[in-house]
């Protein structure tokens, strides 16, 4: 997605200048996608040359320096239809976690299944610190940010089941490997002590 | 920092004998604290129903020990343990096991004249517990005339009555939609922040969000743990 569509959804809820739909779409997002001002007015710029929207009525005498915008029709309909298209996630992302496990398997001296724990532990702390943002935010004031933190949330999950499914195929594989020599002896080293705090 | 509420100490448990034996749990230590929030997780088989059987006294551990609110359970008679399970462990499970015929003020009070107390003594406890959960408006409502989300709130407010600090919950979200499965994770936080101890056998990584430790089992063994740590401003 490119700022564009951004921009011109929050402006079909009014006019605005630069600054406010920064302001406006970093608070609804929750700082996820931080953007850079000079790339709002670029992207303005840009809209404005396509037709896509206009200096708002009045504002070309206005003295403040602040330029206001407001969505023109044919912005209108590009806007509708962003929102009326769903999103297609034609390409797989470069995913650096699946390559990284990929790669691994066969490194040598590349110890995948602390790899695969130590990556998950990382993905629990992200959910335990969106889950304590989710519990500061306001169910009515914050709700954009309550939508984007969940879709984090859920990610988060994915990622956290995906690693299960991950450590089991490599247990089940290791095992295999493993039948036709002896199967593995309990040893005192085996006992696990869990941190009190 | 104050007295354990829960310790196991290099847990053991073993089902059956010689060849037959098989090892549910090995060598777990867990410590929980008041105020503590550890989610378990692990898949089917590792082991996350044992370690919550033993520690609230359902099941006993082959060796090692579980102390609750400073009893030793393995030392206690069945009735001393009975009793240290009425009186201190609150359970939490996915099926909400409320007693039909009971109304909600009934159903919370239900362990406290278990063990012993007046009926007017156990509902004012169970009427106090309700009402932390603001639950205490359906007090007189039996368990059909109330949804879901609604039961599991009576659930949890049965198994905190009579101020007990050690709060056992099993996939307590499970019969539950997302947001009022989140719901009840949230009122188990805020029972927690209270001082409560909860400790939470879940498949959902998205519940191990509300806890402040995280227990991976697999194979009856500790794999790792995730201990929540930073500052929740710093990430964002």
């Amino acid at each position: 997605m490119s700022i564009r569509n951004g921009i011109l959804a929050l402006l079909s809820e009014g006019p605005a200048h630069g600054y406010q739909l920064k302001a406006d779409f970093e608070q609804r997002t929750g700082g996820t996608w931080p953007l850079n001002i000079g790339q709002v007015y670029t992207t303005l710029q840009r809209l404005e040359r396509d037709g896509f929207v206009q200096l708002a009525e009045g504002a070309e005498h206005e003295p403040s320096e602040r330029v206001v915008y407001a969505i023109s029709n044919t912005g209108r309909a590009v806007c509708r239809e962003w929102f009326s298209t769903p999103v297609r996630r034609t390409q797989a992302p470069r995913d650096e976690l699946a390559i990284k496990l990929a790669l691994a398997v066969g490194a040598p001296g590349v110890d995948i299944a602390a790899l695969v724990q130590g990556q998950r532990s990382e993905a629990v702390r992200t959910l335990q610190e969106l889950t304590r943002l989710k519990i500061t935010a306001s169910d009515t004031e914050d709700l954009a940010w309550l939508l984007v933190l969940d879709a984090l949330v859920f990610q988060s999950e994915a990622e956290v089941r995906w690693l299960d499914h991950c450590e089991s195929r490599l247990v089940r594989a290791a095992s295999s490997r493993d039948q036709p020599t002896r199967p593995r002896r309990q040893t005192t080293s085996d006992v696990t002590e869990v941190g009190a705090r | 920092m104050s007295e354990p509420i829960l310790v196991l100490d290099d847990v053991t448990r073993i089902h059956g004998s010689g060849e037959n034996a098989v090892a549910a749990l090995k060598g777990v230590s867990l410590t929980l604290h008041s105020g503590e929030f550890v989610a378990v997780m692990g898949p089917s088989g590792s082991g996350k129903s044992t370690l919550l059987n033993l520690a609230g006294g359902l099941d006993r551990a082959t060796s090692g020990s579980v102390t609750v609110e400073g009893a030793a359970l393995q030392t206690l008679s069945r009735a001393a343990l009975a009793q240290v399970r009425r009186r201190h462990v609150g359970y939490v499970f996915q099926d909400l096991n409320l007693i039909p015929s009971l109304t909600a003020a009934e159903n919370a009070a239900l362990p406290l004249e278990l063990d012993g107390r007046s009926p007017r003594a156990a509902r004012a406890e169970a009427m106090a517990s309700l009402a932390a959960l603001d639950m205490d408006r359906l007090a007189d409502r039996f368990p059909d005339d109330m949804s879901g989300g609604q039961q599991q709130r009576v659930a949890i407010a049965r198994a905190l009555v009579g101020g007990r600090r050690l709060l056992l919950a099993d996939e307590p979200t499970g019969a539950l939609d997302s947001e009022t499965g989140d719901a009840v994770l949230r009122l188990l936080r805020q029972r927690c922040d209270e001082g409560t101890a909860v400790l939470l056998v879940t498949h959902e990584a998205r519940h191990s969000g509300w806890a402040d430790r995280v227990v991976f089992l697999r194979d009856g063994r500790v794999s790792d743990t995730a201990v929540y740590t930073l500052d929740p401003a710093a990430k964002l």
